[in-house]
């Protein structure tokens, strides 16, 4: 009973120092806002928001709600965010592997570029890449075309935009051959597990990817073109890109230093992980016959993916976060369009602070549940 | 000899003190911020985070503009000297907030006043310092003269959280254009983008466009046009709920287009307070009691004049002499057919 006490009372003690702490800030905001005659209240995210954003994903103008802004935002941070994990994922992994090269000259070029990127503040970084792409890049007019349709020019990316017909049974088909292709590995490693029987599941499974849309394509039904963008004149000297599709050079350039940035990290990440197999691990693998590829896939990376994917986690937070710099270049995300624009069109800093706060929290939250999932099943299961 | 100027001094010296203890006693009963300001010693003022001719601070960290000379007023009127004021620097999304949680007590910050912000936010109003509108600038290259030019797909920089932001889609709206806003936090991001050829046009204040353009690598490159597309009365705010103060901030940007109006200038402001004329002379504190009802002594309209110059005097020295906006436009005393127009002081 003392025992269960003792554990009881400092935890209330916490606790209750915990809401102390918490009614009176709130207390103190309330009373604060009362005196200066300032409202509060979430009223305000269905009132016309009257202003227009940049580049958005979903349909928006300024004649829709402080809500979808707030939508436009959050859609726009998680698009950077996605397309920054994905490259700063792929240079990381390759960089990491790079960096246990045996290969001078490739080893010092990995360590080199870490040691650079790592240690120069990601705001610089940022404007550098901006101002740096808008210098270097070409005017609309000038720009010349990269295999004839895209154009990649001070406005802007411009690719061909695609044009479907049928796009449903194109996008059944291709859902066909990713599930086709899973039902087949597993049944292949069955096979193997029960008899020891391979069967070349790489080329059945790209047979069935690229063959079953193809075949959409030749009955189905289906039909693509491509809308190229064209060049249009505003006015003597000032052009733009028409029709296609267009990314920001914001975007591009956010990306680009997100995912430079927090690749150091992660190479790193790849590094300590690999470095973390034991050499005897390579050797016995080694000793069954496993060739090189196989020792790597089948031997090292599963047991350094358990060193690697906490840190990387953190990594992926990091870049998420670090993507509210957006508005430093003008790139739409959550804190320009919400925390920027609304805020001071409404004045309703607390409200929106807090909606910020809690979304940039909830976001953070799925990814560490997401790669803790990943990481759980990737650990060892003891029998 | 010696012995009675150091009496005299001492004398000076209590007169003084009670004096300054007399002020901040019958401030302290009416005005909190006001017995804080003299406690401190300085009055607290935001400002921008550098905009010529407005709020703009040189190498040595010295502020100028004729935003930055309505705080001075206030400093000359409260504390008896214009240059106790400290600034703080704050962006477009910063100040309100920064207003109404006490970190500032006046924001002159080229501030557009709107109903919403007047009745909404916590903060208040006083008075009108610069007639503004908002306006376009292109390439002189472009060849473009007027906004009726402006094709669909035209890609326009410019800052967040400003006026500017919403009367650009009601332009642009009205006209039918369809248009890429490109929307920086900070004006200097804003230039350097607009300057690079991201954006085909930069649409602020045209004040502000005068100001930036000199910042330009070529500032002779550009030119703004013509069209004015909204109103913006730009002028100094302060938090809802302290009168004195509020009164106190009104009546120093008052009196210095007051000022104007009758021809008081710092020259020749201490030889007025002999004039034939009452109005003029309420204004140099010769006559009545103005002072009292504002919780201060009669002289500080007089040490407005004298030590920040009338409203005309602001404007030559921040925006005419620097090339900003050499003609006043709008910002002229009514007498001259300008919008300045101040109710009587008496």
């Amino acid at each position: 009973m003392n025992a269960k006490l003792k554990k009881i009372v400092p935890q209330l003690l916490t606790l209750t120092f915990v809401a102390l702490v918490f009614g009176f800030f709130s207390y103190n905001a309330q009373l604060n806002m009362e005196n200066r005659g300032i409202s509060f209240g979430y009223g305000f995210l269905s009132q016309e928001s009257s202003f227009d954003v940049q580049f958005s994903l979903i349909e928006y103008d300024g004649s829709h709600s402080y809500f979808r802004a707030y939508l436009v935002g959050l859609l726009n941070t998680i698009l950077v965010s996605v397309i920054g994990i994905i490259f700063a994922t792929l240079i990381g992994v390759v960089v990491g592997i790079a960096r246990l090269s045996s290969n001078l000259l490739i080893n010092k070029a990995a360590a080199y570029y870490v040691e650079f990127f790592r240690n120069i503040p990601l705001l610089l970084q940022i404007f550098f890449w901006y101002f740096a792409a808008l210098r270097a890049l070409p005017l609309p007019e000038d720009a010349e075309p990269i295999f004839g349709v895209i154009f990649l020019t001070i406005k802007g990316l411009f690719i061909p935009a695609f044009i479907w017909n049928n796009l449903n049974i194109f996008l059944y088909s291709l859902l066909a051959a990713i599930i086709s292709t899973i039902v087949i590995r597993s049944y292949s490693k069955r096979l193997r597990e029960a008899k020891g029987k391979q069967i070349p599941v790489l080329y059945i499974s790209l047979g069935l990817i690229v063959g079953l849309p193809l075949l959409s394509f030749i009955i189905g039904g289906v039909t693509l073109s491509f809308e190229i963008p064209q060049l249009v004149q505003l006015a003597k000297t000032s052009f733009r890109f028409n029709g296609g599709l267009g990314l920001p050079p914001e975007l591009i350039a956010l990306t680009l230093a997100l995912a430079l940035y927090t690749a150091t990290f992660i190479a790193e990440c790849v590094r300590a992980g690999i470095q973390g197999v034991s050499k005897g691990q390579k050797e016995a693998a080694a000793s069954i016959g496993l060739t090189p590829n196989q020792v790597l896939k089948l031997v090292i990376m599963p047991q350094a993916l358990r060193i690697i994917i906490p840190p990387t986690t953190n990594q992926y937070l990091n870049l998420t976060k670090n993507s509210s710099l957006a508005a430093a270049i003008a790139y739409p995300d959550l804190v320009l369009v919400f925390a920027g624009t609304a805020l001071m069109q409404t004045g309703r800093a607390i409200e929106i602070v807090s909606i910020t706060m809690l979304t940039y929290l909830t976001l953070s939250v799925s990814i560490s549940i997401l790669m803790n999932w990943y990481n759980k099943k990737i650990a060892i299961k003891e029998k | 000899m010696f012995r009675k100027i150091k009496q005299m001094t001492s004398l000076l010296a209590v007169v003084a003190v009670l004096f300054g203890f007399a002020t901040e006693s019958f401030a302290a009963k009416k005005s909190k911020t006001l017995k804080n300001t003299i406690k401190a010693g300085f009055v607290k003022c935001g400002v921008s985070q550098g905009l010529p001719g407005f709020s703009n601070a040189d190498a040595s960290g010295n502020w100028t503009g004729v935003d930055v000379d309505v705080c001075r007023a206030v400093a000359a009127a409260v504390l008896g000297d214009a240059n106790k004021v400290k600034f703080t620097p704050l962006s477009a999304k910063e100040r309100f907030t920064a207003l109404t949680s006490g970190e500032i007590d006046v924001l002159s910050r080229n501030t557009t006043w709107t109903l919403s912000r007047d009745a909404d936010i916590g903060l208040t109003f006083v008075g009108v310092n610069f007639y503004d509108g908002q306006g376009f600038m292109v390439r002189k290259s472009s060849g473009i003269t007027s906004t009726s030019q402006f094709k669909d797909g035209i890609s326009a920089c410019t800052n967040i959280g400003t006026t500017t932001e919403l009367n650009m889609r009601d332009f642009f709206n009205s006209k039918g254009i369809s248009y890429e806003p490109v929307a920086f936090e900070k004006a200097d991001e804003v230039v350097a983008a607009y300057d690079a050829g991201r954006c085909d046009t930069y649409t602020t204040d045209k004040s502000g466009l005068a100001a930036q353009r000199t910042k330009m690598s070529n500032p002779d490159d550009h030119i703004v046009l013509p069209e004015t597309i909204s109103k913006e009365p730009l002028g100094p705010v302060v938090r809802q709920g302290d009168a004195v103060w509020e009164d106190i901030v009104r009546w120093s940007l008052n009196t210095m287009i007051e000022a104007e109006e009758y021809g008081i200038n710092s020259a020749n402001a201490d030889s007025l307070k002999t004039s034939d004329n009452p109005a003029v002379k309420r204004i140099v504190g010769a006559e009545g009691e103005m002072g009292a009802a504002l919780g201060l002594d009669n002289d500080w309209s007089l040490r407005i004049i004298k030590q920040v110059g009338n409203y005309g005097e602001s404007y030559k020295r921040n925006i005419a002499d620097t090339g900003i906006l050499p003609d006043r436009g709008p910002n002229e005393i009514w007498t001259k057919g300008g919008l300045l127009y101040t109710p009587p002081a008496r």
